[in-house]
């Protein structure tokens, strides 16, 4: 029997990764095209102006991140670790009831008609489906693992907090709809901004926990994610979910306190950098004994970008950094370092891991994926420095020339984002290296676990 | 039904309570003290105006408090910019320029759009330019003041 025929019951994975890899192509496109409205203004002006043109981007790269996160979910349980999902019928009413919202996502945004706030810009009813679909996974994963594992490894609590805090801070984006919260400015974009910073550490949770996974998978060593450190780390990361989201504010005329405190809890992630540098150093020699896969390679890689954002986040939570990167290109870098060199290459690595598993014959060294690989991050490493030198430029505009109008500030931005377009092109060209050989695999093996 | 079993055995739900009891407390003072501003209430027009800054994804170009997309400039304190004011605003918004789209705001709407702006205005400075930087990295912003805001309509 095929491999694939054994995921049968469980095809609703298979389908949330395809859908996902469909929107990371998308949002590429849309990144890209982006990109030219700053070169040409007049760029697809009247088609897609800037304002469909951005938020088609936002909704469908965070779509591929969630996408990719739930599917690789789902088929861990299902179909690595051999669980029975509690009931593949509400993972079937979750899947299409995504498919349906993403449809309507793009149908609002491209007729116009939305109303919502940054990143969350389409019509806002539509969040009563969205929190419905993350109540029916949380349901089923908690009812799944709960009664399958006892004394769960780290990444199970990940996965099961990440799900309940995303719920949360989606609702907690959408307090907005109430007057108390409406009326005072400072309270609203506060709280909007406390959000958000809490719903990328809420989908953090799922995806760090899938490279725990992973990496204990390709090392073969079940430790990684028991024992007292991945827990201390996992409490850490927790903790900053929940009260380390205030450097997106600290300029917003809240309560000093509020800044004390995510000044403090910020701080606590030089730990996180510290052993970063301490276990690197100690496992320096035993690198090249390690599997040559692309999954190990892209695992690498984002070892890397956290290191890189790491460093960048720290110091921007330093008030005075803020100070004057706040409100800059540096704040781009520190979101796409995060959203690309980190989640995106998390997701990669997991799922070249699951497409090496579901079909022996997929080479995933071939010399079109090892390119792809390399384009990628040297594009992403290129994309990444424009953007922070346009935002030490635009910093200095701010601060130092106060006499020099927008309009010119913008035409001495002019080289920085060219390079940034060039980089964004020949990022897309890598992904497209790298999605298009993965989905070809996904989509065979769906076509035979529907057969079967 | 075959029940998988790790040995690690820590005390993970009980600072997971301790965690989210301090979350809620947290939440409370954040939802309520931590954010409350001198800066009269958003009237009625105020957020009409913002309704439309959201429907016309006014936020994808222009920031506020330096939240927001970069195309276009940040417009916290636009209406009390002596160079820019809001008749420059009335002029601007339904001409277009270069990336931005041409709008057919109507005088109302064009008077919410601006009583909303204003009303952002009314709450703090970005940049805010009189902060006090120390050196041990900590910055002390500098606050409007009710005078201030109250004479900023007038501006």
């Amino acid at each position: 029997m095929h491999k694939a025929a054994q995921f049968f019951k469980n095809k609703f994975s298979l389908q949330f990764i395809l859908l996902s890899l469909i929107a990371l192509i998308l949002g590429s496109l849309f990144g890209v095209l982006a990109g030219f409205q700053y070169i040409l203004p007049d760029f697809l002006k009247e088609l897609l102006p800037f304002t469909k043109m951005r938020p088609f981007h936002d909704s469908s790269v965070t779509s591929w991140i969630i996408l990719a996160a739930i599917g690789s979910i789902y088929f861990v349980l299902s179909n690595l670790e051999g669980m029975t999902i509690f009931s593949p019928k509400l993972t079937k009413i979750h899947f299409y009831l995504f498919l349906v919202i993403g449809i309507a996502i793009y149908i609002s945004i491209g007729t116009g008609y939305m109303g919502g706030r940054e990143y969350l810009a389409f019509i806002p009813i539509l969040i009563l489906p969205i929190i419905i679909g993350w109540v029916l996974f949380g349901y089923n994963y908690y009812k799944t693992v709960l009664n399958q594992v006892k004394n769960w490894p780290v990444y199970y609590w990940m996965w099961g907090t990440g799900i309940v805090f995303m719920i949360f801070h989606l609702v907690e984006a959408h307090f907005w709809f109430s007057p108390y919260f409406r009326e005072n400015f400072v309270r609203d974009l506060t709280v909007q901004w406390k959000s958000y910073g809490s719903f990328v550490g809420s989908w953090n949770q799922l995806v760090y926990g899938l490279s725990i996974y992973i990496m204990a998978k390709i090392k073969n060593d079940n430790s990684i994610g028991r024992g007292k450190l991945p827990f201390f780390f996992y409490f850490l990361g927790l903790t900053n979910l929940m009260f380390g989201w205030a450097h997106h504010t600290y300029i917003i005329p809240t309560q000093p306190w509020i800044r004390y405190v995510a000044y403090g809890i910020s701080m606590t992630e030089w730990i996180i950098l510290g052993y970063m540098i301490y276990s690197w150093k100690k496992s320096l020699s035993e690198e090249k004994k390690e599997n040559n896969t692309l999954a190990y390679k892209f695992l690498m890689a984002a070892d890397f970008w956290i290191f890189i954002n790491l460093i960048l986040a720290l110091l921007i939570s330093i008030p005075i950094i803020n100070f004057f990167s706040h409100g800059t290109h540096i704040t781009v870098a520190h979101s796409m370092g995060t959203t690309i060199g980190i989640n995106t290459t998390i997701l990669l690595s997991t799922l070249f891991y699951i497409a090496s598993r579901i079909d022996s014959s997929f080479k995933d060294n071939i010399k079109q994926l090892l390119a792809g690989f390399y384009i990628f991050n040297g594009a992403l490493m290129v994309f990444f420095g424009a953007l922070i030198a346009a935002g030490l430029k635009r910093s200095e505009w701010m601060y130092f020339s106060k006499n020099m109008p927008f309009a010119e500030m913008k035409i001495n931005l002019a080289n920085n984002y060219y390079i940034f377009l060039i980089a964004g092109i020949v990022m897309f060209i890598g992904i497209l290296m790298l999605t298009i050989p993965l989905f070809k695999v996904f989509l065979k093996e769906y076509k035979i676990a529907v057969k079967a | 039904m075959k029940i998988k079993k790790y040995e690690n055995k820590h005390h993970n739900r009980v600072i997971i309570s301790v965690l989210v009891f301090t979350f809620v407390i947290y939440n409370y003072f954040v939802y309520s003290s931590g954010t409350e501003t001198l800066a009269p209430k958003l009237s009625i027009e105020a957020i009409d105006g913002q309704v439309l800054w959201q429907e016309n994804n006014c936020w994808t170009c222009h920031q506020l408090y330096g939240l927001g997309g970069y195309l276009g400039p940040d417009l916290t304190n636009i209406t009390s910019n002596p160079q820019k004011g809001e008749n420059y605003i009335k002029g601007f918004i339904n001409s277009g320029v270069k990336s931005m789209p041409k709008y057919n705001f109507t005088d109302e709407e064009k008077n919410q759009i601006i009583a909303f702006l204003r009303a952002v205005d009314q709450t703090g400075y970005f940049p805010n330019y009189k902060a006090n930087l120390q050196p041990n990295g900590w910055v002390e912003i500098d606050y409007k003041s009710t005078d201030s805001t109250a004479q900023q309509p007038n501006k």
